[in-house]
Formats: C-alpha cells, structure tokens, sequence
C-alpha cells in the first residue's frame, strides 16, 4: 500500500473518493487507491447536471476488468459539470485520477455538505487498515 | 527458466491434440455443402410469389459454407479445450458447479418430454405437466414455501419475479415504498433487480464476523423500505445466524423478506428459508438442482413464494383438478393480480425434467447428505489452507459450502488474485471466483461442492499450495500464467474497451 498516493492538499471518503474544494464547488474524482483495486477501468457511468445530491447518494458507476463499482457523492449538493472525456477514454482514470481523470464538479449545498470527508492522514489510516 | 522446464515443473492440464482451429467462417469453402435433400416432388413455389413484398432477401446471406465433417470437427475439437464439470474440479465460488448425473439426461431426453410441442393443448400435455405440479410441489417442501412458480428462465428472472411480487403487493394495498435494502455482500444481480423495478437501493453493512447484524438492519429499516435481498448462507460462505430476528424487524415495519437461493445447497434438508420468516425466494435449478450451468444451460430460476403473494403468481398457474376420472392438470389464467407472464411458454422445460429427476433419486436423505457433504468439503479446504499458513483466510470461522482466501500474503512478491487464478488453469482446474465479494480485497472464492471425493480435493489443495510456493520461488512464472494453454493472457481491457462483436469478411487486418 506504501506506493498508494493521497495528496495532503485533498479530503477524501471512506468510499475512496477525493474531493477538492475550490469556494462552492468540489471536484470529485476516485483516489489511487480505489483506481489501483479496481484495475484496468473500462467504463464510466457519469451522473446527470443538475442532479440534487445527499450526501452518499449514488452518483454513477465506474467498471473495471475486476468488478463494476458504484460511485458516492462525498458532499451533498447539485451536479455542475461532469468530465465527458472519461466517455471515450475511461483510462485516464487509471492514468491520472487525481487530476485529467477528475469525475464531475458538485455545487456544494448546506453547512455540513463537507461532514463526511476525512483528511489525507486519515484516509491513509483508513486504506491501512483495509490492507490488514 | 525455458518453457519445457516450466511445463515439466508442474501442472497436469493439457488437453488435446496441439492444433489451431479457425472459425466457421474462415472454414467456409464456396458451394461446400453438409446436406443432400431429395428431388422435388411437388410443383416449385417461388418465394417471391408467396411472401409479402420486402420479406425476401435479394442478397444471400453470407452464412458459412461446410460439410458435416467439416462442423463435427470443429466443434468437437472447440470442446476439448474447454473445463467442464466432466473433466474435474469447477470450484467456482458462489455458482455451485456441481456433478450433472447422466440419469437426469436419460429422462430428458424421453420422447414425451424431450419431442412435446409447448403449444400442444394442456389435455395432451399431462404427463409434462404432472412433472410440474410435482416439481413445483417439491421444491416448495424443501423450501419452506406455500407455492412455487417454475416459469422464470434463470436466477435474476426469478428475482425480477419475486420483487414484482412483492411490489404487486404493496401497490395492491396502496402502500407505495420506495427502497430495498440489500446487505454489502450481495450478488450484484440484486441490486439490479431492485433498479429495475423502479426501487432504490439502501445498502445494509455486514458485520466484522461477515454476517448481518439485527441493529444495523434495524436502522435502515423505514417504512419507504418495501424489503430485504438476503442471500443465505451470504457469499461470504456464511450463514446469516440472525435470520429469523431480521425477519420480524423488516415485518415489523410492513416489509417483506427476499431469499437469494443461489446458496441454496449448503442448506437442503437441514434449514428451510420458509421457516426463517423468507415470503419469496428463487431456486436455481442449474446450480442446486444439478442441471447444466454455464455454456450448457440454460439456467431456470423457479419462485417460491408464501401464499400472501399467490394472488400475484405469474400466469398460467399449473392446477391440479381431481374429479371423477381422476387428476387432470389445467393451465389456469384467472389471477386478475397476476404479475402477468415471465415466459412465451413453460420457462426452460427440460430443466424442468432434469432436477426432478434428480430430487426424486436422491429423496430427502439424499439431499441433505447433499448439504452435508458440500460444506464439509468446502472447510476441509479452508481447513488445510489455514493449517498451510499459505494463504491469507480474511474469515477465520466455519464456513458453509464455500469458503474465502485471499492474495493478502503475496504483495511484496507482486502477484495478485488473477495471476493466481490463471496459474490453476496450468494445474488444470477451473479458477474459482475471485475479486468477489467485494468486501474482502484480492479474494478467491472457492466452491468444490459435494461431488468431489476426498483425493480430488486434495489434488486440488496441494495445487494451490505448490502455486503459494512458486509465488515466492519464481513470481515471475505466476505472473505470466498460464504457460499450458494455447493462449496466455488475453487483452481483456482492450475486449472491454474496444469490442470486435461480430466476425466480418476482412476485417482481419
């Protein structure tokens, strides 16, 4: 798990999504961790714009060679944009899933829409344990 | 290492003669022909003058051209590389490969089964139809169940059945929900079942021993819940021990209970979902019933039900008249709540026939030895891996028909799940299920079955052991299985990514 990269400037689930908070808006993608289980991706179901989101509402679905995986919104709030590219080219998310291979933009919704992430040592701690 | 080193080292697969085979289509020679018919002896009849306009092609279809030899022997020489159930061990978890008696075969294959026409009236259909009250009957006795519906062609139809029924039912009593909880070790069909029936899923977290726990049921239980998709034992190869108490919670609130009998097997004779408080369940005869599965099938995924649900069985029901000339069985259409009809016919018929036949040779003692002996193989297995240290057991408890280890001890070497699966193709065994489920990381679900004698598994053990060696001997030679198949590893990112569906003249450059 050592080789696993969680940047300390990103929150992150327990579901092994990331989201990067820019004012009202968090980007949301799926971390190394949750791209190296999954393995080669194949397809990416993408959410709807303009969707209302709780928080772990199921947002799309992401299938790999091993396994097809629903993806969680990590905040709560409304679907602004989605990454289209992820369409054609479901590798990116291999390739780069903390950046090209970002998944859709949340406008976030409510004080506590950020209640349920956890910081980058936190989440490592979380992938620890799941490796035991 | 050379390769005749690695073939020598170990492994037994190596099935038939080391030939190519090319597909039908590139087999295909111009006017080759595999039938001879006799002169006409009526007036020739045009197509065109007897079919409606736009109904006849002008092109001929581009069908391959043979001989009979020519397609006997391609397909002959298909099946020798295939695994079968009649070649060996097909652990392949959670699917429940067992032995496929040959009896079964036999009365199949009788002329009133196997020659009936399912259009024929039910008058000249009794006999067919008698075997299906009675199958019916059956499976409802081992189950538990009040009725049993035989129409469903597989497993997800009978899910798809059951939870019409259960949505029939809180529509009938104007009791709109809107969820069904499905626990994280589910088969994925469930919460597709549950989708396509327009519900929402609310996914109920097993507990750190693999089974559901009645707080965490209880939590998630609201009164939009219109009920639980439980599969017991669960695919972690556990039974769900607090069954019953699940039960009454989601009963409490107005819910009803859902059975997955994909496990069914670990269980027959000895507990009966009916009892542990399931109102509908699905049967798959193909695994539990000993008829074919896989590339053989097809499956057939009959639906018990307790009799709350009769009024919204699929139609026609098969009914049983009894009057003076004796019993008469009837197709009867009358349930105005009827979910309607799942199949144009019967369901898979001959399935039908098949585990019938093997109820009836294996009676109730039969059946529960049945039981009795898959879970014993399943932790013989278990059993001999713990005492190996070999492999990770992420469940270190009694298991039921199968059981879960894990890549968890080969990291530092690089090799995965896969490549482990892969290597057991050069021992010639099927590979079991692995990355499912999906709670335990780099699992290989293991299902021997009942049908293996103490030797066979232990052949199949000390595979699985000498591979844990050569993980760490030569990881290389794991990581690049198999070595024995006429093909290695096939691109399957790029068949995902990129699929070539159809074969087409030229297309292979």
């Amino acid at each position: 798990m050592s080789s696993t990269q969680i940047p300390k400037e990103l929150l992150y689930s327990r579901e092994d999504e990331w989201a990067r908070v820019e004012d009202h808006r968090v980007v949301v993608g799926i971390t190394d961790y949750a791209q190296d289980q999954l393995g080669d991706i194949v397809f990416v179901e993408l959410p709807e714009i303009g969707k209302p989101l709780e928080i772990r509402d199921v947002l799309g679905a992401i299938e790999s060679v091993k396994a097809v995986s629903d993806l969680y919104a990590p905040v709560a709030g409304t679907i602004v944009e989605v990454n289209r590219q992820l369409e054609d080219k479901p590798e990116i998310v291999n390739e780069d899933c903390y950046g090209d291979g970002w998944m859709c933009v949340i406008e976030i919704a409510g004080d506590d829409a950020l209640a349920d992430l956890i910081d980058a040592a936190a989440y490592a701690q979380h992938c620890a344990d799941r490796a035991d | 290492m050379s390769d005749a080193d690695r073939r020598s080292r170990s492994g037994n697969a190596a099935n038939g003669f080391g030939y190519e085979e090319a597909l039908l289509f590139e087999l295909s020679r111009e006017d080759r022909v595999g039938y001879s018919l006799p002169e006409l002896d009526v007036p020739a009849v045009s197509p065109t003058d007897v079919l409606p306009e736009g109904s006849v092609r002008e092109d001929l279809a581009e069908l391959p051209e043979l001989s009979e030899v020519d397609v006997i022997r391609h397909f002959t020489r298909l099946s020798t590389w295939n695994a079968a159930v009649d070649l060996g061990l097909y652990p392949l978890g959670s699917c429940t490969m067992k032995y496929n008696p040959k009896l079964n075969e036999r009365v199949a294959h009788l002329a009133g089964f196997s020659a009936a026409h399912p259009r024929q009236p039910a008058a000249l259909l009794q006999g067919f139809l008698h075997l299906c009250y009675e199958l019916a009957r059956h499976l409802a006795e081992v189950s538990g169940m009040d009725r049993v519906t035989l129409q469903p062609a597989a497993g997800a139809q009978g899910e798809l059945a059951g939870i019409m029924m259960i949505r029939a039912y809180h529509e009938h009593r104007r009791d709109h929900r809107t969820k069904v909880m499905i626990p994280d070790t589910a088969h994925g069909t469930n919460p597709a079942t549950a989708t396509l029936n327009g519900y929402s899923v609310v996914e109920v977290p097993s507990n750190d021993a693999g089974i559901l726990e009645p707080a965490a049921v209880d939590a998630a239980m609201t009164e939009d819940v219109a009920g639980i998709m439980v599969t017991n034992p669960n695919t972690l190869g556990l039974f769900e021990e607090n069954m019953a108490a699940i039960a009454e919670i989601i009963h409490a609130k107005g819910g009803l209970v859902y059975g997955d009998g994909a496990n069914l097997n670990a269980v027959l004779g000895i507990a009966r979902p009916g009892d542990l408080g399931i109102d509908v369940m699905h049967f798959n005869l193909h695994k539990t019933f000993s008829t074919p599965h896989g590339g053989g099938g097809p499956g057939s995924g009959p639906v018990g039900i307790k009799n709350l649900l009769a009024k919204h069985l699929p139609v026609p029901v098969v009914q049983k008249s009894s009057g003076p000339d004796g019993d008469a069985y009837v197709l009867d259409s009358d349930f105005p709540l009827s979910i309607g009809r799942l199949h144009g016919n019967f369901g898979n018929a001959g399935m039908f026939v098949r585990a019938y036949a093997y109820l009836r040779s294996l009676g109730p003692d039969g059946l529960r030895r049945c039981a009795d002996m898959a879970v014993l193989n399943a932790n013989y297995v278990l059993a001999r891996l713990k005492d190996s240290g070999a492999y990770k057991i992420p469940f270190d408890r009694t298991v039921m028909h199968e059981c879960i280890v894990s890549d968890g001890n080969f990291s530092e070497q690089g090799v995965s799940t896969l490549d482990i699966a892969k290597r057991l193709i050069d021992y010639g065994y099927h590979p079991p299920t692995t990355y499912f489920p999906l709670i335990v990381p780099g699992a290989l679900m293991i299902e021997p079955t009942e049908s293996e004698s103490l030797e066979g598994l232990d052949r199949f053990i000390e595979a699985l052991l000498a591979i844990a060696d050569e993980v760490h001997e030569d990881p290389e030679l794991v990581r690049t299985a198999p070595h024995h198949t006429r093909r290695s590893r096939l691109d399957e990112t790029r068949a995902a990514r990129k699929p070539v569906l159809r074969w087409q003249p030229n297309a292979a450059e």
